[in-house]
């Protein structure tokens, strides 16, 4: 069954069209990898997904309940904006953690907000946090921060500050993990470490979306791949058909740019 | 005539007096002033232009004429031109007006402060918070106040500074702070004139209190060291 479907998203920037009819279906567990050029409005697309931007036309739908409607979109409220917003979960590229928590306090602050704003806080509180704790604890352990907890995001690399963020949007319990070029902060060094948590995210059945410039990580990792040029999806496919057997004249070139670099 | 050790102790005495009503002002300023630069700053960044014309329209005006015009004409509008002195006589309505005139000059500064501080904060944190699923009140007071509140103690630590001394301006309404009680011993005040050191008592009154608060922010500094 299809968990994600987006039909016919269109975004304009300054009456400038961003995304141009963009549709894909994407089903549970499967791992998505986004390519193509900077500026072909990958980014655009996610942010999409997550809310942070407003296409203008299309829909979304999550398991058949439709999220988002381009026509409809007005009349939402900001708490169901945030509820159809937590469908998702967004890595950035630029980590974006909270600079006045630890790494623990990065991964727990949303659950405990969200739970100090529910009524049975009061009664369970005790219960409550440590349970936010528990959770948090084994995410960055499973993320191979077992040591770093109590580390401040200025005291941890850049690849550990990555890990902690995909700690932070597992911690949410999304349907859908995104990430946003995940590696292109990175020293070369460190990107190792954080695709192969992804890696191991993809083999643990997680459906995620993934926008990337690493090719060889694309379709080692993709159940699916989108190329995308100019705001459009130009083609999409099995990783063996978008690398081995590409159909479209652009993806021939991007893929012939990426060897002879 | 009277030995320096002698009217050593009237001065000191005076000049406790006008200290306190120095401290009062300074006091009640900041605690209005805080707050209230918050809500302009707000105001000055909101979406609804009327909101932000006006309180852009008041920070331009009390940041570009002297805070000495703003207090005579804030005490003395009332009474002369609306023949309504709503500030009360004596010594309580001309500290009233006084504080009226102060909040509203350093919400101003501390207004533009702030704005600073939460356009510096970088737009990703707030983006963070929203994917997160937070509202936009829970990530103000949990993620960017505390960001802005370390950039902007710096410039705010000179403003305050710059407040003790101002506190002084109030004279022009009379009241009776510091430097009046230390100037009266030139003209001639409980037995002693023709004195102009305890003018210069009065300045180390100031350089003490600033010397203090300087070591106070600071500690604040040091304090929100521990993130980057």
């Amino acid at each position: 069954m299809a968990i994600l479907e987006v039909k016919g998203i269109n975004k304009t920037f300054d009456d400038t069209l961003v995304l141009k009819d963009i549709s894909f279906v994407l089903e549970e567990n499967q791992v998505l990898a986004i390519i193509g050029s900077s500026g072909g409005g990958k980014t655009t697309l996610l942010r999409c997904l997550n809310f942070l931007e407003t296409p203008e036309e299309g829909e979304m739908w999550i398991h058949d309940k439709k999220i988002f409607d381009g026509l409809e979109n007005k009349t939402l409220s900001e708490a169901q904006i945030r509820e159809n917003r937590l469908h998702f979960g967004l890595v950035f590229q630029s980590f974006n953690l909270f600079p006045q928590y630890t790494a623990l306090g990065n991964v727990m602050l949303a659950r405990q907000l969200e739970a100090k704003s529910k009524p049975d806080y009061g009664k369970n509180k005790k219960e409550i946090e440590a349970a936010i704790e528990k959770q948090a604890k084994e995410l960055l352990t499973q993320m191979g921060l077992e040591d770093r907890m109590d580390n401040y995001p200025h005291q941890l690399s850049g690849g550990q500050c990555q890990r902690v963020a995909i700690a932070r949007a597992l911690a949410m319990s999304p349907d859908i993990l995104c990430f946003d070029e995940p590696t292109s902060a990175l020293d070369p060094e460190l990107t190792g470490e954080v695709l192969r948590v992804i890696k191991e995210l993809s083999e643990r059945d997680n459906t995620m979306i993934i926008v990337t410039h690493e090719m060889a990580f694309a379709r080692e990792v993709a159940d699916k791949i989108i190329f995308m040029d100019d705001g459009r999806i130009v083609e999409e496919g099995p990783p063996e058909q978008i690398f081995e057997n590409p159909k479209s004249e652009r993806l021939q070139e991007f893929l012939q740019s990426m060897i002879t670099v | 005539m009277q030995t320096f050790m002698e009217q050593l102790p009237t001065v000191i005495g005076a000049l406790n007096v006008g200290f306190l009503q120095t401290l009062k002002l300074f006091v009640v300023t900041l605690l209005g002033a805080v707050p209230l630069g918050l809500i302009i700053a707000f105001g000055a960044m909101s979406k609804v232009k009327i909101l932000k014309v006006l309180c852009r329209g008041l920070i331009w005006i009390i940041r570009g004429t002297p805070l000495m015009i703003q207090l005579l004409i804030i005490y003395f509008f009332p009474g002369l031109v609306l023949a309504n002195n709503v500030w009360g006589g004596g010594e309580t309505g001309r500290f009233i007006a006084a504080c009226v005139a102060f909040i509203v000059n350093y919400a101003c500064y501390f207004a533009e402060i702030y704005r600073g501080g939460i356009q510096s904060v970088p737009v990703g944190q707030e983006e963070a918070g929203m994917v997160l699923g937070m509202t936009r009140r829970q990530i103000f007071f949990n993620v960017t106040l505390l960001q802005m509140i370390k950039r902007i103690v710096p410039p705010m630590s000179n403003e305050i500074l710059t407040l003790v001394k101002d506190t002084s301006l109030a004279r022009i309404i009379a009241m009776q702070e510091i430097i009046w009680a230390g100037q009266a011993f030139m003209k001639g005040s409980q037995g002693i004139s023709g004195a102009i050191w305890p003018l210069f008592f009065t300045a180390i009154y100031y350089l003490i209190f600033n010397g203090i608060l300087t070591v106070l922010l600071r500690k604040l500094e040091e304090k929100l060291e521990f993130f980057q």
